[in-house]
């Protein structure tokens, strides 16, 4: 049998609802399991992203100063790296921020809004970039999977078309939205 | 000289991809692709009203024309040779789609067109899975003054059907465009809040006609907007039959 | 008979003029006015009267004389003493020195290459006619150009003399004159009408304000042969409103005309009536767009639409419309007095005639010149322009405006005409010619006219609308240092997907001042990017991490 390819997950900023679908795929995950090694993953309990990472599928956009350090990680060890879902692809709701700025969204959260400790944050949340980006403007992205989330099937085509050694061509199975 | 019949229309032959086709004089590149299930993509098109040429979705190679013309607002041409599909139109029209992804605040997923929505339907239908060009996240209005529309300008993309279709078949002008370049936005009236309107009758027709999430009926969730357009050919049709 | 009218009004005027051994011309153009030409003009006639000259000499207001940068110019005639910067206190001295020797120190020498080498046909009149008298105009041959062509000669052979004469658009594109006026003569139409373009917009660019505000008859004179030429019986001269002094002189012209008869209706006791009116515009730069021009004129917003149809088949309303620039009908009255031949004598082979250029920017004498086509870009900056102040380093030319591009040192000795501009990734345009010396930044100069399209991109077709923003953010970013050789690529894949797919001729051409640095000029954008320098230290650069913004 050929050696596992490594399987990478992240979530960045978004509602995990792209990993949700990815779950999805049910008994597929049967099939895909004896051809994987899921190494990194909120699903599971690796804390280190390792050395090399064959495929990373990247949920969320990139949103903090933590965000960016991890991706920026993550596409150095990384061999081919997927933007998973809109956030990641084009930042989605995690975006919508942008029109206004981090500072007064913060504000309006913390301060405005808040019924007690109206103060803002010092500890756990990390800096907050000026903008929410998509993961392609901050490293290259090898294959954009749009959808909010990409269907089950979707996902499960990618991953076995990646598994395969081809190139996923998804101009009909997701869009934006989808 | 004109001849005695006077509707006499001559037939025009040309080639459009390496098709041949024909059509009746007057009729547009468009026009003719689309009855040979020939697909150009549009956007500021739509059968029944006027057409300016705005979206450039539709332009086209013309052989031995360096110039790019919009399929919509080309008459057909004896002899012509059209292209439609070159490698260049894919990449133009992918860019224009981008733009516009880049313009507005296109959330897609938020959106009460989700699935409804043709700039979405274009997006995946020409192969933009991600956009390449910064955002520009503009600062863009919402006006929900009138009682059962709303109008969202992150989610306009100017294509103007609004204001054709209050203009040409609703006859009362209340649209009209104000601003230049990204700024440019839609107005009613003379830039009065929708609801205190004089001039909009209430008919919904823009609401319809819009392309995307911009216009919308109040009271609806997300993907739960889809547009009804069956009145513009059915007035369209009528129309003529009446004048001819 | 109009003819013996107008020889009796010319010889009145020249007889009036003769009384005067002396005359002081004022300029009264803007640039002159906003030096106080007004207040010169009344010193001197209070100080004539004063010195008890004011029956030897009189005072005339008269249009721009061209060194716009030495306002307030006046001439002293018959000696032909021009002098610069002058200010009401210099009235008593100048006046004073009419029956001797010139003042020194106001004087600026006439015998100079910056006079020596324009040729001026179109501004033959400015600075020496009073643009708000039509008898001065008369008295100096003007309308007899209209009467000849309404008494002597068909519409045909008017147009037929305008094709001979090789007359190409001087509103920038440079079509043929003589085949436009054909078109719409053999068009259809119940109506046709007769455009004038004077929505002039390029930065740096003041020809047609100076031909308006120095010359206005000969634009209604030209205007008026016109409408004869292709049979339209209404002309619109559709200016900017930011030219308010244009305006007022045009309408004033307008009315005169129609006095004398030159104008309105049975002109000259022919058949042929044309009316002009005047439109404003509201300083959208995408006016000057023909179709969008129409538009405005039409009520409705300017915007253009796609051509075919044009304007020769469908123009205003509807009807057969005839659109030429300012200085494309201040050409016809010299083309019918002078005749076509003479006329083609001037210039090269495919652009006949003369041009007029707004020469600003880093060069000695700055103002409005006329140049006949085939004069070298040398010769224009270094012998009429005086050359570079400091005798800095020349860098490049920039020429037709945010549709145009800039030229660099190698190509000094073209001879200007359309197609050797238009090789050189540039256009003649309207006339702006820009100097630009060592202290110019070329990515600084490629942002400033990118964002120039930008805001004055009508908004109507998505690849100007969102493209021309799109560029220029990525010029702003090169400027600061922060952008990447992936940005420069995205930058020139937008440049040629806006030029391709662009509506109107505002979002075609709006790349071209990024394409002409970059082609000329690619080693300084390199520099921005790679090295984060400005190597003229005109962009500030900032160090700072690129995504954090």
């Amino acid at each position: 049998m050929a050696e596992k390819v490594k399987l990478a997950t992240v979530w960045l900023d978004g509602c995990s609802g792209c990993h949700m679908s990815f779950l999805d795929i049910d008994e597929l995950l049967l099939e895909l399991a004896p051809r994987i090694e899921l190494v990194y993953s909120p699903l599971v309990d690796n804390k280190v992203f390792p050395e090399t990472v064959d495929v990373t599928l990247v949920e969320g956009a990139v949103s903090s100063e933590e965000d960016l350090e991890k991706i920026r990680h993550i596409r150095a060890h990384t061999r081919l790296l997927v933007s998973l879902g809109d956030c990641a692809v084009t930042g989605n709701v995690s975006s919508m921020r942008n029109s206004f700025g981090a500072k007064a969204v913060m504000e309006h959260a913390y301060i405005e809004t808040a019924n007690i400790h109206n103060e803002m944050p010092t500890q756990v949340i990390p800096p907050l970039l000026k903008r929410v980006r998509p993961v392609h403007e901050v490293i290259a992205v090898d294959v954009y999977v749009p959808g909010c989330p990409p269907s089950a099937k979707t996902i499960g085509y990618v991953v076995t078309e990646l598994l395969d050694g081809r190139l996923p061509d998804l101009t009909t199975l997701s869009r934006f939205g989808a | 000289m004109k001849t005695t019949t006077q509707t006499m229309n001559r037939v025009k032959t040309l080639k459009i991809d390496d098709r041949d086709v024909s059509g009746s004089e007057h009729q547009t590149i468009l026009d003719v692709a689309r009855e040979n299930d020939i697909f150009i993509p549009t956007l500021c098109h739509i059968d029944g009203l006027s057409d300016i040429g705005a979206c450039r979705l539709c332009v086209v190679e013309i052989k031995g024309s360096g110039k790019l013309v919009p399929a919509c607002a080309t008459e057909i041409q004896e002899g012509m040779e059209v292209f439609t599909q070159t490698e260049a139109l894919a990449k133009y029209r992918k860019l224009i789609l981008e733009m516009l992804f880049t313009e507005g605040n296109h959330i897609c997923s938020v959106c009460v067109s989700n699935g409804h929505c043709e700039l979405q339907y274009l997006a995946a239908r020409l192969g933009v899975d991600h956009v390449h060009l910064p955002y520009l996240h503009q600062q863009r209005t919402v006006d929900a003054s009138h009682e059962r529309f709303i109008v969202d300008h992150n989610r306009c993309i100017l294509c103007t059907r609004c204001v054709r279709v209050c203009d040409e078949i609703e006859g009362a002008h209340t649209w009209d465009v104000t601003g230049r370049g990204t700024k440019a936005r839609v107005i009613t009236d003379l830039n009065q809040p929708w609801g205190t309107s004089e001039t909009c009758t209430g008919c919904s027709k823009c609401v319809h006609i819009c392309p995307t999430g911009a216009l919308v009926e109040k009271g609806k969730s997300v993907a739960e907007m889809s547009k009804r357009r069956e009145f513009l050919p059915y007035l369209t049709s009528m129309r003529e039959k009446n004048n001819g | 008979m109009i003819s013996e009218e107008l020889q009796r009004i010319g010889s009145t005027t020249q007889d009036e003029e003769d009384r005067f051994e002396h005359q002081i011309l004022v300029c009264k153009g803007t640039a002159c006015i906003s030096a106080h030409s007004e207040q010169v003009e009344d010193a001197l006639k209070a100080e004539l009267e004063h010195q008890g000259l004011h029956t030897q000499c009189r005072v005339k207001g008269v249009g721009c004389p061209g060194l716009c940068a030495a306002a307030t110019l006046i001439t002293v005639q018959p000696e032909g003493r021009l002098y610069k910067e002058v200010q009401p206190e210099d009235a008593a001295e100048i006046v004073a020195s009419i029956k001797s020797k010139a003042v020194q120190r106001l004087s600026i020498p006439t015998n100079v290459p910056f006079f020596q080498r324009q040729r001026k046909l179109v501004l033959e009149n400015s600075g020496v006619v009073d643009p708000e008298e039509i008898n001065d105009y008369v008295a100096r041959g003007g309308y007899n150009s209209l009467i000849s062509a309404l008494t002597e000669m068909s519409p045909a052979e008017v147009i037929t003399e305008i094709t001979k004469s090789g007359l190409r658009g001087r509103g920038g594109a440079g079509y043929l004159t003589g085949l436009k006026w054909s078109t719409v003569s053999k068009a259809g139409g119940a109506h046709k009408y007769v455009i004038c373009n004077a929505d002039e917009g390029d930065p740096g660019a003041f020809m047609d304000r100076s031909v308006m505000e120095s010359d206005p008859h000969r634009i209604i004179e030209g205007m008026t042969i016109a409408a004869f030429a292709v049979g339209a019986d209404q002309g619109y001269i559709y200016v900017r409103a930011e030219y308010p002094l244009a305006v007022k002189r045009l309408q004033a012209a307008i009315r005169q005309a129609g006095k004398l008869g030159v104008l309105g209706n049975s002109i000259a006791g022919t058949t042929f009536s044309f009316n002009i009116e005047v439109r404003l515009g509201a300083g959208a730069f995408v006016c000057g767009e023909e179709t969008a021009l129409m538009a405005s004129i039409e009520g409705k917003r300017g915007t253009p639409r796609p051509r075919p149809p044009y304007p020769a088949e469908h123009g205003l309303w509807g009807y057969p419309t005839l659109l030429n620039n300012v200085e494309t009908f201040a050409n016809i009255p010299v083309i019918i007095r002078e005749g076509s031949e003479a006329f083609a004598q001037i210039g090269t082979e495919k652009s006949k005639g003369t041009k007029v250029f707004a020469l600003t920017g880093c060069v000695n004498n700055s103002g409005l010149i006329e140049v006949p086509m085939g004069i070298t870009l040398r010769e224009i900056i270094y012998d009429i322009g005086g050359g570079i102040p400091n005798d800095r380093p020349f860098k490049a030319l920039q020429t037709g405006g945010p549709s145009g591009g800039c030229i660099p040192k190698e190509y000094l000795d073209t001879p200007i005409d359309y197609e050797s501009l238009m090789q050189l990734g540039s256009i003649m345009g309207s006339g702006g010619m820009i100097v630009m010396d060592d202290t110019s930044c070329m990515v600084d100069v490629a942002k400033y006219f990118m964002k120039f399209s930008m805001l004055e991109s009508c908004g109507k077709c998505i690849p100007c609308r969102v493209g021309t923003t799109q560029m220029h953010n990525l010029l702003d970013k090169i400027s600061q240092g922060r952008a990447t050789l992936d940005d420069l690529a995205l930058l020139e894949e937008l440049c040629e997907m806006v030029k391709r797919t662009s509506l109107c001729g505002l979002g075609q051409s709006a790349p071209n001042p990024v394409l002409s640095t970059l082609r000329f000029f690619r080693d300084e954008y390199l520099m921005h990017v790679v090295e984060k320098v400005c190597p003229a230290g005109v962009c500030k650069i900032h160090h700072e991490e690129v995504t954090h913004s």
